[in-house]
């Protein structure tokens, strides 16, 4: 019998630790070039087109922007919970709520316009993010609920709940049946952040100021010290005495505001109205760009420009080189895949191990 | 003398410039295509694929060179996928799913060289938007007389996508062609809101022959329904493109969008010059809505289809020709009246004998 150990290493190399996500580049970029040969195409102008192009113009960095935004801010807020150890999978659905929450006043009053809109529209956007993350917490401290389960199912819940909106009340009524809101008056729409250049709006200042401020809050701040301190070692926590249900309703709520924050600014400043479908799963993304960070918020606005980088760059490619699609998840993938393979690698050792048979034991 | 010179160069030079102005024809084309769906759909992105090649076949490559993105989701995405297509010297840009209307509009604005053709959509708010669509419901009306022919139960499903008019006219035809045949026909529909979603999609179907109907027809853009009907042996209508393949002994025919001959015929109007903003809705006539062969029916039931598809086709007969009452017994069209495009454009109520209630 052979079986495969995993422990942690009692020293991780800083130096490794240092260079890991160059590893990962150096990796990625070997693995792609050798798929990209086998498809045919130029390896260098493949990657050329993945990582610099969409770099050169002024118009793609607005884009970046654009796609880099829902995922900072909702894996700012998510560092924050697993920091905690508290395990929201539902931003996702903080998301939608947000952006139906916010959502709500353009599309009911369309009548009422003003500059006061917009602030009310972010706040009601928080407001309904951080509403659809007590669920979990209610459930989590009150009942000892797992909030994997609640907050991931919660996700289908307002998802089908967008969903029976923009087909049945709030339908345009000039849309011929399709599925969707009226769209969103001038005042409504978050404005671009500098207009003649391109249409990234100000979701993207949102998502830089938060990540400084939580991570601000997690390094410099007593609560910070509470919140890392209950993830580590809970019982060390409670003799500290800090109460663990205060951390769970902290934690979940403030990333349910910034999930809602992201979902509102994405739905007023880039989509203009409610679909069925607004986010290309974000929130289930911006789980991967947490880690990516390595839960520092700091990492993870580098991490959430990366990840949107290699969604632009994967366009990029299909128009450049006449890849498929499919290839250029792949190659996502494969950079996500080294990403994580690496720094597990640094922290972890594996090893195969020869089971011996101990007494007692039948294995 | 010196100065007649200069008049006559001046005057050269203004019918230079002037007969370049009209003809603003080019040498070579970049025509560029947005999907909503994986080429390999075999339906609705997949046809538009096949236009694609089939004009960049008949004008040769040295006067057209083609691009695509496929699986583009309709929203924030949409709009950074057409702009793209803008920026890298596309020079005329087909957006081939609805959701894509505001986003082809806004990127328009920009790019007032670039001509932006957006498929079954109706805002042409910049003089560089063109909108085409097809009239599929010229093929519903012979299918729905086939399936009222050879149906052993009366009734056939209808697995529908979205409650839009162009979905709606698709319904009310294929009733009217089944009533022609047998006044008491039952057609039971399944709204699965998605246009490719092969699991909802067989489910709706399984649903649908479950309930004792033996022949399946649909109005959305994957396989799965006409490979469920091949499995339990029941009668199916392909969607979009010939799904033979699919259904080989089940299939009875298909109605193929056909939009190759549209492309050709825009790419070459950019070519020459002679682009304008136009609405184009064609169908059997102009060769954008094709039938595949009559397979799986006795001759007589073929020769029936292909009658009726002639008269359409030549403009002899319209499927919504009055008398034809509305669901609720009102009449909609009087004795020998022709629906305008216009009503049928933006039709938002069943005709009498349909028993569904349409999503409102």
């Amino acid at each position: 019998m052979i079986r495969i150990e995993v422990t942690r290493r009692p020293q991780p190399s800083r130096l490794l630790s240092a260079f890991s996500p160059l590893i990962a580049l150096g990796l990625t970029i070997i693995a792609g070039s050798i798929m990209f040969m086998a498809l045919g195409k130029n390896p260098v102008a493949a990657l050329y087109s993945y990582f610099v192009e969409p770099l050169t113009e002024v118009w793609s960095l607005h884009e970046l922007a654009i796609k880099a935004a829902p995922l900072i801010l909702i894996a700012v807020g998510l560092s924050v919970c697993y920091r905690a150890n508290v395990w929201n999978i539902g931003a996702e659905g903080q998301f939608t709520f947000g952006a139906i929450f916010g959502s709500a006043l353009p599309v009911l009053l369309p009548g009422f316009q003003g500059p006061l809109v917009l602030p009310l529209m972010l706040l009601c956007g928080v407001v309904g993010g951080m509403a659809w993350a007590f669920i979990p917490a209610v459930l989590k401290v009150r009942f000892g609920t797992n909030e994997i389960l609640t907050s991931l199912m919660l996700v289908y819940v307002a998802g089908l709940f967008l969903d029976w909106l923009v087909r049945g009340p709030w339908r345009s009524p000039e849309g011929f049946n399709f599925p969707e809101t009226i769209r969103f008056h001038e005042d409504a729409v978050l404005p671009a952040i500098w207009f003649a250049s391109g249409r990234a709006h100000w979701g993207f200042v949102f998502a830089i100021v938060a990540a400084v401020a939580v991570w601000f809050l997690l390094e410099r701040t007593l609560k910070g010290f509470e919140i890392r301190m209950m993830g580590q070692s809970p019982r060390a926590a409670r003799f500290a005495g800090f109460s663990s249900g205060k951390v769970v309703f902290f934690a979940l709520l403030l990333s349910g505001g910034l999930a809602g924050l992201a979902g509102i600014s994405e739905v007023s400043g880039a989509i203009g109205q409610l679909r069925p479908v607004i986010s290309p799963g974000y929130g289930f993304a911006a789980i991967i760009v947490a880690f990516l960070g390595r839960l520092n918020p700091l990492g993870i606005i580098a991490a959430g420009l990366v990840l949107a980088l290699s969604y632009l760059g994967g366009e990029a490619a299909q128009i450049s080189l006449g890849i498929s699609d499919k290839a250029a998840r792949v190659f996502q993938g494969l950079l996500l895949f080294f990403v994580l393979a690496s720094d597990t690698l640094i922290h972890y050792r594996v090893r195969l191990m020869r089971t011996v048979k101990a007494g007692g034991g039948d294995a | 003398m010196k100065k007649t010179l200069t008049t006559l160069a001046a005057t050269a030079a203004v019918i230079l410039t002037a007969s370049a102005a009209m003809a603003q024809g080019m040498d070579k084309v970049k025509a560029c295509f947005i999907y909503v769906g994986p080429v390999g759909d075999f339906g609705w992105s997949y046809q538009h694929d096949q236009g694609r090649q089939y004009a960049e076949k008949t004008l040769g490559t040295d006067k057209v060179e083609t691009a695509f993105l496929e699986s583009v989701p309709e929203g924030a995405d949409a709009e950074r996928a057409i702009e793209r297509f803008a920026r890298s010297g596309c020079n005329i840009i087909f957006t081939t799913s609805f959701g894509y209307m505001d986003a082809t509009n806004k990127v328009a604005a920009q790019f007032p060289d670039v001509k932006f053709e957006h498929a079954t959509g109706y805002k042409r708010e910049h003089p560089n938007v063109a909108t085409y669509d097809s009239k599929f419901f010229q093929g519903r009306y012979v299918i729905g007389q086939i399936a009222a022919k050879l149906s052993k139960t009366g009734s056939a499903g209808y697995i529908a996508s979205f409650p839009i008019p162009e979905v709606v006219q698709g319904i009310n035809s294929f009733m009217l062609g089944a009533q022609s045949i047998n006044p008491d026909f039952k057609v039971k529909v399944v709204w699965v809101n998605t246009w490719f979603d092969p699991g909802k999609e067989s489910d709706a179907a399984k649903a649908l022959l479950d309930q004792g109907v033996d022949i399946l027809t649909q109005h959305t853009d994957s396989t799965a329904p006409m490979q469920v009907a091949a499995e339990r042996g029941a009668m199916a209508f392909g969607q979009a493109s010939d799904m033979i393949a699919f259904g080989p002994n089940t299939q009875l025919t298909s109605i193929i969008d056909d939009w190759g001959p549209y492309y050709v015929e825009r790419i070459k109007a950019v070519l020459d010059g002679t682009w304008t903003q136009t609405a184009t809705w064609a169908g059997m006539a102009e060769g954008h809505v094709v039938m595949a062969p009559y397979t799986n029916m006795p001759d007589d039931v073929k020769a029936m289809a292909e009658a009726t598809q002639a008269k359409i086709t030549s403009g002899e007969f319209h499927p919504f020709t009055g008398p034809i009452m509305k669901q609720d017994g009102t009449e909609w069209l009087a004795q020998g009246v022709v629906a305008d495009d216009a009503t049928l454009a933006g039709l938002n109520f069943y005709v009498k004998g349909i028993e569904d209630k349409l999503p409102q």
